[in-house]
């Protein structure tokens, strides 16, 4: 990437509010989850006294149904929710990218087994593929990482390899072929760069999904096991107390939203500033 | 002229696409797109040619080009015949038949610098290196009227004039016999259409250069062409010098588009010939062969 | 007199962008009288179809229209509110636009689009609204209107398409039709055929047009009195004759050179107009035509008075100016045209 794409993506993060904001949620949480033992409690401490307490001055966020500090844990879950959450998005935009990229350029049979192999694993319902993955590996946060970015890869590859045919028609890449430029060098120097926007914005919705799968994967018992915290984890738990103590699904719930937002607004900022700047005719 | 070689061979012609498939990935409907052309460019010649949306002429050029491969026929350059060969094969021939494109919004990468978008070709075949191609890539930028501080701004900062200048120094940078100039000018100003097509007269003099010049209508092409072909429906439908052309038309159908020239004149109101066959909604051409009916001016009449 | 049906007065549009603010209309003054078709003439850039689009109040955010006022039949079209708009648009202004394509819905047959606008313009019943599209369809040139009305304007090529939505436009019989490039994406044979049913609708019919186009070609062998604008600004305005006879602005001159002429010989040398058109989003403070100019001199960098030479031709530039003032009348030429 050349350095005046980057002095783009600055421009526009600091001629806009929101931009600044959502990188300094994000530094926040980050910092957070880094530093979640300076909060001075243990996450999992369960104390019986003190079930079920609203937010005070001992307890800002309160604490859970098990009297466990609310605000540790929500920082110990940002750890995981936040490495599962990106570390995913990693993985299935790598995997999604490369698939759309090959088949939306060669075309022709590979497209076509390619595609069809896409099809049969969306169609697959996700809970038959978790059950079955489930069997054959032990739940840690590597192998969530790996079920979630496997899950979540096909939109990622549908609108690259679609963005990739309409790319490889212009003329650039047509005069590049023309003039012997190898596949690769094809696609790394003329396809990829124009690809850029579309990858970000699946980047970014996959970081959203990725959160939010962790939570149901948790949920089915196939997560991060109890009684260790992840944001999505809290959520499912604070089902039951919804109506006695709101604060227990408002604080995991309102964390996942802003990274969540965060990470869209500055999706957004990203595709604007490496999309090249075209002349207004 | 006429002692000149034989540069480019386009030899029964045929290329054919896919309209539909059924589930067996077998064709159900096929467009034929050429159909059967055969023309000769010799060395240092250019060599119009023309027709409306849909009458193949583009793809004729892709064809010479290699992007496609044919459903038929032979294109021989300089006496080798390109059809069967693989990418391996045809890399000498990538570097002496080179290409500029129509649009100049989408024939260049937005994402490279004017330096890299030149240099792209020369590095693929290895001409120049470092510092010397630098250098080479600047001379030619002045020579295609733009400047050395050019070099490192971006496509999205040039007049569209200005972007198909650099297009054709980037077809120069490997130094070639051939361009297929696709369009080269329909998406430009008249203004500019000038300036660019005197650039392509002058540049060819000074390489050298042998030039197949893709064109939707007949105003500017006979200011570049020696010898013009005229394509409708996939197929050839008269070839002749260009004065003989525009003086003598024999098809019916360059007739009608020779009247559809619109006269710059407004006391000379054009005298249309309307030929609701070859205007208008399009059928297949007629299959009649070209045939010579004065020397060097065929025309396919039944 | 002829009635003044259209004037336009000082009108500035410019679109914000993120290099700043892009001024495509600059200041320009014009009128249309009823009945005349005129050309409104430019390079890419020029300002002509971002005008048409500020007279028909299409001109979106982020552009807006920052100055100037706009008059139809001597009614302030500027400030109007979209309601207001609606009645007018369509009805009494008309518009075509370059790709024919995007104009029409293509899962409706051409007949229930064009008895719609008929019945909603011309408060027909529907029998009434069908015969009259009948009829507009044979009077654009389109055989067999009872069959065509039931087909989908994918069973239309270009040509025929572009003929339907000179139909549409004219169906509510406007007073002035504004057609923004209306043959630029068609074949040149179809052009010549689009441009002889706008020949025979100059004849035909009362309504005013005005065609914004590239290309002199089709001013020269359709319109009246032609509008040639440059940067923002009208560069020159008169009759035909005069803009193509008696050019008396430097642009004016080297555009008309710069066409290939219909009688020249092969490989005959072009003359075109060197340089590139001016930034708009810094336009020069003085001509915009300024720096290809052959005969630029320094006080072309202040903004050049428009000079009227002759009744109704009228040029902007400091060289007419300073003829104009030596010779205090301008024999040149003889004759005033009309």
């Amino acid at each position: 990437m050349n350095r005046s794409k980057w002095k783009n993506v600055k421009d526009e993060l600091f001629a806009n509010g929101l931009g600044v904001a959502a990188l300094l949620t994000l530094i926040v949480f980050t910092l957070g989850a880094v530093f979640a033992f300076l909060s001075g409690y243990d996450p999992n401490a369960m104390e019986a006294m003190a079930r079920l307490k609203p937010p005070g001055a001992g307890h800002w966020f309160g604490t859970d149904d098990y009297g466990r500090d609310y605000l540790a844990r929500a920082l110990y879950g940002g750890r995981i929710s936040l490495l599962v959450g990106f570390a995913s998005m990693i993985v299935a935009t790598g995997i999604g990218a490369t698939i759309g990229v090959i088949s939306g350029y060669f075309g022709g049979w590979l497209d076509n087994l390619l595609m069809r192999m896409l099809d049969v694993i969306m169609s697959i319902p996700s809970f038959l593929i978790l059950l079955l993955l489930s069997v054959y590996l032990k739940p840690s946060v590597g192998n969530l990482i790996i079920i979630i970015a496997l899950l979540m890869w096909m939109n990622v590859a549908r609108v690259v390899r679609a963005e990739t045919m309409t790319i490889k028609e212009r003329e650039y890449v047509l005069y590049a072929k023309a003039s012997g430029q190898s596949a690769s060098g094809i696609i790394w120097r003329h396809i990829l760069p124009g690809l850029v926007p579309v990858i970000i914005v699946g980047a970014t919705n996959n970081i959203a999904s990725a959160i939010m799968m962790e939570s149901s994967l948790s949920f089915l018992g196939f997560g991060v096991q109890p009684p260790n915290a992840t944001w999505g984890s809290m959520l499912n738990s604070a089902q039951g107390y919804i109506a006695q103590a709101p604060y227990l699904a408002l604080f995991p719930g309102l964390l996942i939203l802003l990274t969540v937002l965060s990470f869209n607004v500055l999706g957004d900022i990203l595709r604007v500033g490496f999309e090249p700047k075209l002349m207004r005719r | 002229m006429s002692e000149s070689k034989v540069l480019v061979d386009v030899n029964n012609l045929q290329k054919h696409f896919s309209k539909g498939k059924d589930m067996r990935g077998r064709d159900t409907a096929v467009l034929k797109a050429v159909d059967g052309v055969s023309f000769q460019i010799r060395q240092g010649e250019t060599f119009g040619l023309v027709g409306e949306s849909g009458s193949g002429k583009s793809t004729v050029g892709r064809c010479l080009l290699r992007l496609y491969d044919y459903t038929g026929g032979e294109v021989f350059f300089d006496g080798q015949p390109l059809g069967k060969l693989g990418e391996k094969g045809l890399k000498p021939f990538r570097r002496r038949i080179q290409s500029i494109f129509q649009d100049p919004y989408s024939s260049l990468n937005l994402s490279l610098n004017v330096l890299e978008l030149i240099s792209e070709p020369m590095k693929i075949h290895g001409i120049y290196k470092g510092e010397e191609r630098k250098e080479a890539v600047a001379a030619l930028l002045e020579r295609v009227g733009l400047k050395r501080e050019h070099l490192y701004r971006f496509p999205h900062e040039f007049s569209g004039g200005q972007r198909q200048r650099i297009s054709i120094a980037r077809a120069l940078s490997v130094r070639p016999e051939f361009v297929v100039c696709d369009e080269p000018i329909s998406a430009l100003d008249v203004s500019v259409q000038a300036q660019v097509v005197n650039m392509l007269e002058d540049l060819q003099s000074e390489f050298g250069l042998t030039y197949l010049f893709i064109a939707h209508d007949l105003s500017m092409v006979r200011h570049i062409s020696d010898r013009i072909g005229v394509m409708y429906g996939g197929r050839l439908v008269e070839v002749a010098d260009s004065d003989e052309l525009y003086d003598n038309p024999l098809h019916p159908y360059t007739k009608a588009l020779l009247s559809s020239i619109l006269e710059t004149d407004p006391r000379k109101g054009s005298q249309r010939i309307r030929l609701e066959g070859y205007s208008g909604e399009r059928e297949a051409a007629a299959q009649a062969m070209l045939r010579e009916v004065s020397p060097g001016h065929y025309v396919a009449l039944d | 007199m002829t009635k003044r049906l259209l004037s336009v007065e000082d009108l500035q549009v410019s679109f914000a962008t993120r290099d700043g603010e892009n001024q495509a209309v600059r200041g320009v003054s014009f009128h249309i009288d009823a009945g005349e078709t005129v050309g409104i003439v430019g390079e890419s850039g020029s300002g002509k179809s971002v005008t048409a689009k500020a007279i028909m109040s299409l001109i979106m955010p982020p552009g807006r229209i920052t100055a100037g006022n706009i008059e139809f039949r001597g009614e302030r079209l500027t400030g109007l509110s979209e309601k207001e708009w609606r009645s007018l648009r369509g009805n009494r202004i008309a518009m075509v636009f370059q790709d024919p394509m995007t104009s029409l819905n293509p899962v409706k047959k051409i007949g229930q689009q064009l008895t719609e606008v008929i019945r909603r313009h011309r408060g027909l019943n529907k029998e009434a609204a069908v015969a009259e599209a009948a009829r507009m369809l044979l009077q654009v040139g389109i055989q067999n209107p009872e069959q065509r009305l039931k087909q989908y304007p994918h069973e239309f090529s270009g040509g025929m398409r572009q003929r339907v939505m000179i139909a549409m436009a004219l169906s509510c019989q406007p007073e002035l039709l504004i057609a923004d490039e209306p043959t630029t994406a068609l074949d040149a044979t179809i052009q010549a055929q689009i441009l002889d049913l706008f020949k025979e609708l100059k004849e035909n019919s009362d309504t005013a047009i005005a065609l914004i186009t590239h290309d002199l070609g089709v001013v020269a062998q359709v319109c009246t009195r032609v509008i040639v604008m440059y940067g923002g600004l009208i560069m020159e305005e008169g009759t035909v004759e005069d803009i193509f006879y008696r050019p008396r602005h430097p642009y004016t001159e080297g555009l008309l050179r710069s066409i290939p002429k219909r009688g020249g010989g092969s490989r005959e040398r072009l003359i075109p107009i060197e340089g590139t058109p001016p930034d708009l989003l810094d336009p020069p403070p003085g001509c915009p035509f300024m720096e290809r100019c052959p005969h630029a001199f320094a006080r072309c960098s202040e903004r050049p008075p428009v000079v009227e030479l002759t009744p109704g031709h009228r040029s902007m530039c400091w060289l007419v100016e300073s003829v104009q003032n030596q010779t205090a009348v301008h024999a040149e030429g003889g004759d005033s045209g009309e």
